[in-house]
């Protein structure tokens, strides 16, 4: 078992108890995630090649073009997992820009659909590499909102570190779990605010036998998940 | 409705025009046209995309005042480097809106609304970056906030498509229409170019009735552009030439335009099947 395989299994938990609706994993790990979710414990998610194929296991089963997509953001019926340049401690995020957005010293991929995602069904994020500059006190760009600015549900945040929650009083981040070899310091030290931290913090549930089998041999045969971490 | 060449649509542009383009990121893009409009020099052009190496080749062209979109990327590149330097560097400008928006925008265009009421962009920078866009209150009981979208209304629409007549029909065959319907719906003038220009028989018979996304009461002007995508997908025709966005991606840009660009599309095709 690797950091990458708890990473998957941590992102396959996002979509846990969702039921029949639109899982849309950003990023090879949340894909891994989503599609060992369909496989075993949420057999009712629908997901898309991430172009216009709906596709259950190996088969294909519907279509679902660029414009059908946005129905059912509207209809909220769809939980994304999105990436991350920066996030702060609402889960408000940016993937526009970094720095002033007139002129920006990164320009980044764009507001993309986060905006409309964020207010109209859940999200998840997924940082592959969990550190001060990601984790920010202000972001430069809201792009997908937060629990501050009407955001309807920002679920998880799942990292190369951890899985963080918004289970708080005022819906801020808090720590929930650290994967396997990871401590709360190490954690705390790579967030750029302060966590709330409970008492007692879990370690991220392993794989199963059956869920690793079916990442290594079916998912993932050539470990391509091992690089997105790094 | 005529057949054209691809320098026939051009010179019906002008600087200055507010030009939608069609296809999606790096698929199905008008890559003929938009090379094209590069080697005409044409100037100040507000490019509405979702954009792709259609919006970074303009912009490196230098034929591009504004930019509205809500990404540009590359798909296997994330980021598109021309455009990302002209960000960086200050010399283009940006109305960046959610990709929702941008759909709703031209969908009030296509059916001659000032605006669409919208859920997204409520609570995010959108409207920040974009101080003219205005709220509308629900008329009914539950009173809620929305973003007016304003129409995003095109002086002239330009799509890709795999197969079309002469009189303007034309059929896509890939898996995504993306929404080149709607380009065409919310310009002035439409120009479509395609793979092949086929009989109507043939154009019918090609497909399910479905897949005639356009008609000719939606188009200008048709021409027939083989690989005229390259180096964006079009599927099933062909896939994206990976190998060749890399070089674009990664090229000085005055090599790139002087090997690629400089001569006609002819000069363009045998330059690519030359490497």
């Amino acid at each position: 078992m690797t950091r990458a395989d708890v990473c998957v299994v941590a992102c396959a938990e996002a979509w846990r108890g969702d039921g029949a609706l639109l899982a849309s994993p950003m990023g090879l790990i949340p894909r891994l995630g989503a599609q060992l979710a369909q496989l075993t414990f949420a057999p009712s998610l629908v997901l898309s090649d991430g172009e216009a194929t709906l596709t259950y296991g190996d088969e294909v089963e519907g279509w679902l073009p660029y414009r059908a997509v946005f129905g059912v953001v509207a209809a909220g019926t769809r939980h994304v997992m999105m990436g991350a340049s920066q996030i702060d401690r609402f889960g408000n995020q940016n993937i526009s820009c970094v720095g002033d957005w007139s002129r920006p010293t990164r320009q980044l991929l764009g507001v993309r659909g986060a905006p409309g995602n964020t207010v109209n069904h859940t999200t998840s994020y997924w940082v592959p590499r969990h550190e001060p500059r990601v984790f920010v006190d202000h972001v430069d760009m809201v792009c997908g909102v937060g629990h501050d600015r009407g955001a309807v549900e920002i679920r998880v945040v799942v990292t190369n570190l951890a899985v963080l929650d918004f289970a708080t009083p005022d819906r801020s981040m808090r720590l929930r779990s650290v994967h396997p070899g990871v401590s709360v310091a190490e954690v705390q030290a790579a967030t750029g605010f302060p966590l709330t931290v409970p008492v007692e913090v879990p370690v991220t549930r392993s794989p199963t036998a059956s869920e690793s089998a079916l990442i290594r041999d079916r998912l993932d045969p050539d470990g391509r998940r091992e690089k997105e971490i790094r | 409705m005529t057949v054209m060449t691809v320098d026939d649509v051009v010179a019906e542009l002008r600087d200055g025009m507010t030009v939608g383009i069609g296809g999606w990121g790096s698929r199905r893009k008008p890559m003929a046209l938009v090379r094209a409009v590069c080697r005409a020099g044409l100037r100040d052009l507000t490019v509405v995309s979702y954009g792709g190496p259609d919006v970074g080749l303009l912009v490196a062209a230098g034929c591009v005042r504004r930019v509205v979109t809500g990404f540009v990327s590359l798909d296997s590149i994330p980021l598109e480097p021309h455009f990302r330097q002209a960000r960086q560097r200050g010399t283009i400008e940006l109305t960046e809106y959610d990709e929702g928006m941008l759909y709703w925008g031209l969908l009030a265009a296509a059916n001659r609304l000032p605006f669409l009421p919208i859920r997204a962009g409520l609570g995010s920078d959108v409207p920040r970056v974009n101080p003219d866009l205005r709220t509308v209150l629900s008329p009914y009981p539950d009173g809620s906030e929305l973003i007016a979208m304003p129409a995003v209304t095109l002086d002239a629409a330009l799509v890709h498509l795999n197969r079309a007549d002469r009189r303007g029909n034309a059929r896509y065959l890939g898996p995504d229409p993306y929404f080149d319907d709607l380009f065409c719906l919310a310009a002035r003038r439409r120009y479509v170019s395609c793979e092949r220009l086929v009989s109507t028989a043939e154009l019918v018979d090609g497909g399910p009735p479905q897949g005639l996304l356009l008609n000719r009461m939606m188009v200008d002007g048709v021409v027939e552009t083989p690989h005229g995508a390259h180096f964006t997908s079009c599927v099933p025709d062909y896939d994206r030439d990976e190998g060749f966005q890399r070089e674009y991606a990664t090229a000085d840009w005055d090599r790139f335009r002087a090997t690629y660009l400089d001569g006609d599309e002819e000069h363009y095709q045998k330059a690519v099947a030359a490497r």
